[in-house]
C-alpha cells in the first residue's frame, strides 16, 4: 500500500544540473514552484500531455501526489483541502478529458471563492488549434468559472506565471486559477528563479476598509432599534471569526449566518439566531425581514438567502462589507458600502465601537430581543422525535453529540446538506465543508479526502445521501490507497430527497425520476473497496453505530442509515416568497401573525 | 441610457474574450466594441458602447474592473468627450448618380477613395448620428456594402485614460 509520508525514493528535492545557474525543464520548474510555494499535496490524474510533469514528480518526494479515480474527485479534494486549511488546493490534470472532468470542481470552487491552482497539461504548442488528440481549449472552457487563467507558451515565463497564479488565487476574493501548460513547454529548459513577490499593475485587491465609511456605519449601527448582523462565507475566508464574535458581543446584537458562513459564530451562543434563507430558522428570517439596520459581512445576498428581492428586508438600511466591490449593490441597494477584508473591517468596527466607550444599549433593543425570543419559541426546527423510523435530523443531532461538535463535516447537496447545516451545530470555522453556490452533488466524499489529508488525526465525516454519494463513489478506491479513515454517513431515503420534496410541494406529488430503482448494497459495496460497512435501520441503534464506527480509527466506515422517506426540510421559503412567508413544519405550532412596522 | 466605456487592458491573447465573455455571460448589452494596441505595445485600448440603467452600468464597470487583464477604465459619457466612428461604403455609381453621390460626399465631408466605372467606394468619419444620416441620404443610389468600425472616443480637455 502506497502510504502517504513513506519515503519511496531518496531524491528529495530537484537539484540543479549546472554548476551555478539552476537550469530546469518546464516540468521540473512546475514541480519546483510547488515545492517553493510549500505545497504538500496535489491531487491529480496522469495522461499523455502531462507525462513530463509526472516524470518530474517521480524524481522527488517533497510534493506528494494523490492519485484520484476521476478528475472531478481531484478538484473537489483540492477544494476540501483549501476550505479546511485556508491554503490553496492544487490540481494536476492532463489535456482534453482530464481538464473537462475537472471543470465541475473548478466551478464549485469558483462559486464559493475557494483558492485553488489547477495545472492542466495541453497538447504541444504547434498542435494547438489542430483538433489534436485530447485537445480542448482549456483556457476557453474554464474562463467563466475561474478567477483568472493563463496559457504558458514560453518556458521562460513559467515560474512567474506560477507565482502569479498562487498570488491571484489566494488574495482578495479568493478563487481558482488555471495554468494551461503545453507539453513542449514542459520539455524545454530555462533558468529557474522563483520570484519572491509579484506585482501586477492590473490587480490590486483592497484590504482595509475606508475609515470614514466605517465611522458612518458605526453611527448607523448604534442608533438601530432592530439591528441584525448577517454574515457569510467571507468571514470564514478572511479568518474574521474572533473579530466577529467581539463585535457581536460588544453590541449585543442578534447574528445570523448564511450556509457558507456557519461556524464563524458559535452556534450555541444566545446571540446567534441560526442559519437564514430558504431553509433558515424562523427567528433568523423574521429578524431579517423586520430589521431596521442590517450589517452584512462577507455575504453576497444570494437568491437562496434573500428570497423574493422585492420583499427583502423592507425596513432595512444596509451596511455591506465585502472584499469584492462587484458584490456590493449587485442584488440589493446598500446605504453604506465598505470594500475591504472582512477581518480587517470587523476589527476596525470593534475599535470604533470601543472608542465611543458605549455600553450596549440593551434598553433600546429590548423590545426587539423580546420579539426575537417569541420567534425563537416557535422552535422551527422541531421534528418528530418519537418516530420508529430513523429521522435524518436525529442522525445529525446524534452525530453532534457523539463528536462533541468538533468533527470536520463535509456534505453533498440536497436534504441531507440542509439537515447537516441545521442540526450539526458548528462551533468553529472551516469545519463545515459544502458546495453552497454551485450545489454540486458528488462533492462530499472527495472533499473529505482533502480534509482528511490536511488533518490526518481529526475526525472527518461526510454526510451524504444515496443519490449524491453515487456521483463520486469511485473515490472509495482512492480512500483505500491512501488509508483515509473518513466516516461516511449516508442518509439513505431511497429518493433524491430535495427533488422529491419540491415535487411533493409544487408538482402535485408527481415524483418524476427522483428515485432509483436499482441501488447498490452499500455495505457490500464499501467492503468490496476494502472498507467497513454498516447498515442501521432503527433509531435506537444510531448512537451505538456512530460510536462503533468512530472507534475504528484506522479505517473508512460507510454507515448506511435507512431514513424516513417522507421527511421534508423545514422551514422553507418557496420561490417568489419573502422571509416572512415561510412554510413551517406541519408538526410545529402556528406561525406568528405578521405585524405592521413603522 | 447609452454609455461609452474606455478600457486599457493587457495586450494579451484572450483578454478580448474575457471582456466579451463577461458581457454575454451576464446578459449585458454591447452596441459596439472596438479594440487595438496603443502606443505602449503592452496595452490595448478598447471602447465599448453599452446601454442600461445606472445600476447595470455600475455593475458592468465593477465587473470589468474585476477582470485581471483590465488595467484601468473610464466612463467617457461621464464628462465631455469626443466620439468618432469610421464608415466605408461601396455604392452603385452610374449615370447621373455619379455626380449626386459626389455632392453628397462633399456635404458630409467624406471622401471617395476608390472608383470603377460602375461603383464608388466612400469613406466617412463622424458620430453615429452623422453616419446614420449619411446612410439614409445614400438612398439616392443602391448600397452594395457598408462597414462601420464601431465607436472610439476620447475625453475632452485634460481628462485622460492613461497609466
Amino acid at each position: 500500500m502506497n502510504r502517504i509520508g513513506s519515503t519511496i525514493r531518496s531524491r528529495v528535492l530537484i537539484q540543479p544540473r549546472g554548476a551555478k545557474k539552476l537550469e530546469l525543464t518546464g516540468a521540473e520548474i512546475v514541480v519546483k514552484c510547488l515545492q517553493d510555494e510549500g505545497i504538500e499535496y496535489i491531487f491529480g490524474y496522469p495522461g499523455g500531455a502531462a507525462l513530463h510533469i509526472y516524470d518530474a514528480l517521480y524524481r522527488q518526494d517533497a510534493v506528494k501526489h494523490i492519485l484520484v479515480r476521476h478528475e472531478q474527485g481531484a478538484s473537489h479534494a483540492a477544494d476540501g483541502f483549501a476550505r479546511a486549511t485556508g491554503k490553496p488546493g492544487v490540481v494536476l490534470v492532463t489535456s482534453g478529458p482530464g481538464i473537462t472532468n475537472a471543470v465541475t470542481g473548478i466551478a464549485t470552487a469558483y462559486m464559493d471563492s475557494i483558492p485553488m491552482v489547477i495545472i492542466s497539461a495541453q497538447v504541444p504548442t504547434h498542435l494547438i488549434g489542430d483538433d489534436a488528440f485530447q485537445e480542448v481549449d482549456a483556457v476557453g472552457i474554464t474562463r467563466p468559472c475561474v478567477k483568472h487563467n493563463f496559457l504558458v507558451k514560453d518556458v521562460n515565463d513559467l515560474a512567474m506565471t506560477m507565482k502569479k497564479a498562487f498570488f491571484v488565487a489566494a488574495s482578495g476574493r479568493p478563487g481558482p486559477v488555471l495554468v494551461d501548460l503545453p507539453k513542449d513547454v514542459t520539455a524545454q529548459t530555462a533558468e529557474y528563479i522563483y520570484p519572491r513577490t509579484v506585482a501586477m499593475r492590473s490587480y490590486a485587491p483592497v484590504s482595509r476598509g475606508h475609515p470614514k465609511q466605517i465611522r458612518k456605519a458605526v453611527d448607523m449601527l448604534m442608533r438601530a432599534d432592530r439591528p441584525i448582523i448577517y454574515t457569510g462565507g467571507g468571514v470564514v475566508l478572511a479568518e474574521g471569526q474572533d473579530a466577529l464574535r467581539d463585535l457581536v458581543r460588544m453590541l449585543h446584537y442578534p447574528c445570523t449566518s448564511t450556509l457558507m458562513g456557519l461556524g464563524a459564530y458559535p452556534h450555541d451562543d444566545p446571540l446567534f439566531l441560526g442559519m437564514l434563507g430558504m431553509h433558515g430558522t424562523y427567528e433568523a428570517n423574521m429578524a431579517m425581514h423586520d430589521c431596521d439596520v442590517m450589517l452584512a459581512v462577507g455575504a453576497r445576498f444570494d437568491d437562496r438567502v434573500t428570497g423574493e428581492l422585492a420583499k427583502f428586508s423592507p425596513y432595512a438600511k444596509i451596511v455591506h462589507i465585502d472584499v469584492d466591490p462587484a458584490s456590493i449593490g449587485k442584488n440589493v441597494k446598500v446605504e453604506i458600502p465598505i470594500v475591504g477584508d472582512a477581518r480587517s473591517v470587523l476589527e476596525d468596527f470593534a475599535k470604533e465601537v470601543k472608542s465611543r466607550h458605549a455600553e450596549p444599549d440593551t434598553d433600546r433593543t429590548k423590545a426587539w430581543w423580546d420579539q426575537i425570543e417569541k420567534w425563537r419559541a416557535q422552535d422551527s426546527l422541531a421534528y418528530d422525535r418519537t418516530s420508529k423510523i430513523i429521522k435524518p435530523q436525529y442522525v445529525v443531532e446524534k452525530l453532534h453529540e457523539v463528536t462533541q461538535g468538533d468533527a470536520f463535516v463535509t456534505s453533498d447537496v440536497g436534504q441531507h446538506q440542509m439537515f447537516a447545516a441545521q442540526f450539526y451545530g458548528f462551533g468553529k470555522p472551516r469545519r463545515w465543508i459544502n458546495s453552497g453556490g454551485l450545489g454540486t452533488m458528488g462533492f462530499g466524499l472527495p472533499s473529505a479526502m482533502g480534509v482528511q489529508l490536511a488533518f490526518p488525526d481529526d475526525l472527518v465525516c461526510c454526510i451524504t445521501g444515496e443519490a449524491s454519494i453515487m456521483m463520486c463513489i469511485q473515490e472509495l478506491s482512492t480512500c483505500k490507497q491512501y488509508d483515509l479513515p473518513i466516516k461516511i454517513i449516508n442518509l439513505n431515503n431511497r429518493y433524491m430527497g430535495m427533488v422529491r420534496q419540491w415535487q411533493e410541494f409544487f408538482y402535485d406529488r408527481r415524483y418524476s425520476h427522483s428515485y432509483m430503482d436499482a441501488l447498490p448494497d452499500f455495505v457490500a459495496l464499501a467492503e468490496s473497496f476494502g472498507h467497513s460497512g454498516m447498515r442501521i435501520e432503527k433509531p435506537g441503534d444510531v448512537e451505538g453505530a456512530l460510536q462503533e464506527a468512530f472507534a475504528m480509527k484506522d479505517r473508512l466506515v460507510f454507515m448506511d442509515f435507512i431514513t424516513d422517506q417522507s421527511e421534508n426540510v423545514y422551514p422553507m421559503i418557496a420561490a417568489g416568497k419573502g422571509h416572512n412567508e415561510m412554510h413551517l413544519n406541519p408538526g410545529s405550532g402556528e406561525p406568528i401573525q405578521e405585524r405592521e412596522l413603522a | 441610457m447609452r454609455h461609452i466605456i474606455s478600457i486599457l487592458l493587457e495586450n494579451e491573447s484572450g483578454a478580448l474574450s474575457r471582456v466579451a465573455g463577461l458581457f454575454s455571460a451576464r446578459g449585458y448589452n454591447i452596441e459596439s466594441l472596438t479594440v487595438a494596441p496603443t502606443e505602449d505595445s503592452t496595452l490595448s485600448r478598447m471602447t465599448i458602447v453599452t446601454a442600461g440603467s445606472a445600476e447595470i452600468i455600475e455593475q458592468i464597470i465593477k465587473q470589468l474592473n474585476k477582470l485581471v487583464d483590465v488595467v484601468k477604465l473610464q466612463e467617457l459619457t461621464d464628462g465631455a468627450h469626443i466620439e468618432r466612428e469610421l464608415m466605408l461604403a461601396k455604392v452603385k455609381a452610374k449615370g447621373e448618380a455619379r455626380e449626386e453621390i459626389k455632392r453628397l460626399v462633399d456635404i458630409f465631408r467624406g471622401r471617395i477613395i476608390d472608383v470603377t466605372d460602375s461603383t464608388y467606394t466612400l469613406e466617412l468619419t463622424g458620430t453615429v448620428g452623422k453616419l446614420d444620416a449619411f446612410v439614409k441620404a445614400l438612398e439616392v443610389t443602391e448600397i452594395i456594402e457598408v462597414v462601420r468600425s464601431g465607436v472610439t472616443g476620447i475625453a475632452r480637455g485634460v481628462r485622460a485614460l492613461s497609466l
